[in-house]
């Protein structure tokens, strides 16, 4: 099963990124061969939409779940018409979260926030 | 002659102004592109109201065209179009209307469909003519509303329009005072005020505009306002006193030049020194 994360850096050892659509990086990781791959987010730099595009770049990533603090809603639509599952990060660590994930300590994210549109988000 | 009234925020009094200037004009436009709550006509009660929808365009997917090229998804800037388990998703809500998409299009499965965003209207009321812009709730943007409205007006040079401002500085203030040949900026003796006073006394700077300020709610005490003007060596126009008279006109949907002669004075002097200042910057200019 492939997760999906929003990270500040391209290392394990970084934090797990506050926004969604605008993360610098996403790390994909392979919960079966434990293969992590860090992906650039080219929405960061986008006009508007960035939730949009970064969702897409997640599907077309192949992931089964992202695991976030939080996703706007229209993120959100993208991820759910792809069936992808949104979980709740608890810390900052990449690792905890991962580890949490697949002990099934996670639990789904429940509050879609409206979008910022350039209002604030850090 | 193009005054726009502005401010960083709202409250502060740019309908106050805009309205009372127009109602002291002999014969004005005032055009509200305050679209997300206009609020002259209620002063002015317009008569004679024509009505004009304002729609944008929006693109609608045939899915059975569609191939999955995404030329469309990689072409919108502002990404309002993914791609999912073979099938386009639009967000209408994103998209700009830019008809990119329906243009790239190379199975011409996307065409373009209007979506009504809001409405103006057009009125009468004694020598003033009121146009309102009204955008539908829930609806992102009143810009094409706002660009419909001075469309209207473009040609009128002989006449005076006055433009009550969206508050603020982001884009819709901007679209709002791109044809203006004077800026007025209404500020509040506050600290708050000065704050929002500095946001639209950038926004004017950078778009070269003439420009001047209405003190409003004038206490006796400093203001910063002022302090902010006289360092920014800004141009002050008038000074609206804080006056429980001309809150209760204003309450009552009173136009305060038609009930009182003290406020017929103070705007028709403003009207005299706005028209002087644009002039004279017209002059200069050319």
């Amino acid at each position: 099963m492939k997760i999906a994360i929003p990270v500040d850096e391209g290392i394990l050892e970084s934090n797990v990124c506050i926004s969604f659509g605008r993360t610098p990086y996403f790390l994909i990781y392979d919960t079966e061969t434990k293969e992590s791959v860090f992906i650039d987010n080219s929405a960061a730099a986008s006009t508007g939409g960035a939730g949009i595009k970064a969702a897409q770049a997640i599907v077309d990533n192949k992931a089964d779940a992202l695991l976030t603090p939080r996703c706007g809603e229209n993120a959100a639509d993208v991820l759910k018409a792809a069936e992808i599952k949104i979980f709740k990060t608890t810390s900052e660590s990449i690792k905890d979260n991962i580890d949490a994930f697949i002990e099934g300590k996670l639990s789904l994210l429940n509050e879609i926030h409206p979008g910022f549109h350039g209002h604030g988000g850090k | 002659m193009k005054v726009a009234v502005l401010s960083g925020k709202g409250g502060t009094g740019k309908t106050l102004v805009s309205v009372n200037l127009a109602a002291a004009s002999a014969k004005a436009t005032y055009i509200d592109c305050d679209v997300e709550e206009p609020n002259g006509n209620l002063f002015f009660k317009p008569e004679e109201i024509c009505e004009e929808e304002i729609a944008v365009k929006i693109p609608k997917v045939n899915n059975e065209l569609c191939t999955g090229c995404r030329k469309c998804v990689d072409f919108c800037k502002f990404n309002a179009l993914a791609y999912i388990k073979n099938k386009l998703i639009i967000f209408d809500d994103v998209c700009h209307s830019c008809g990119g998409c329906s243009m790239l299009c190379p199975e011409k499965a996307l065409t373009e469909e209007e979506k009504v965003v809001g409405k103006i209207q057009k009125g009468k009321s004694d020598q003033v003519t009121v146009y309102t812009g009204i955008l539908n709730i829930g609806e992102a943007t009143g810009i094409p509303i706002i660009n419909r409205l001075l469309a209207d007006n473009s040609v009128q040079e002989d006449k005076e329009i006055f433009i009550d401002c969206p508050p603020g500085s982001a884009c819709i203030v901007m679209e709002s005072i791109k044809d203006a040949d004077y800026c007025i900026l209404v500020a509040e003796p506050t600290l708050f005020g000065v704050h929002n006073l500095n946001m639209v006394y950038e926004l004017v700077t950078l778009f070269n505009k003439p420009f001047g300020a209405v003190l409003n709610k004038c206490l006796e005490d400093e203001n910063p306002a002022e302090k902010f003007c006289l360092q920014k060596n800004i141009k002050i126009l008038a000074r609206i006193p804080f006056d429980a008279s001309l809150g209760a006109l204003n309450s009552n949907a009173e136009i305060a030049v038609n009930e009182s002669e003290v406020y017929k004075d103070l705007f028709s002097s403003l009207l005299e020194i706005v028209t002087k200042e644009a002039q004279n910057e017209t002059a200069t200019d050319s």
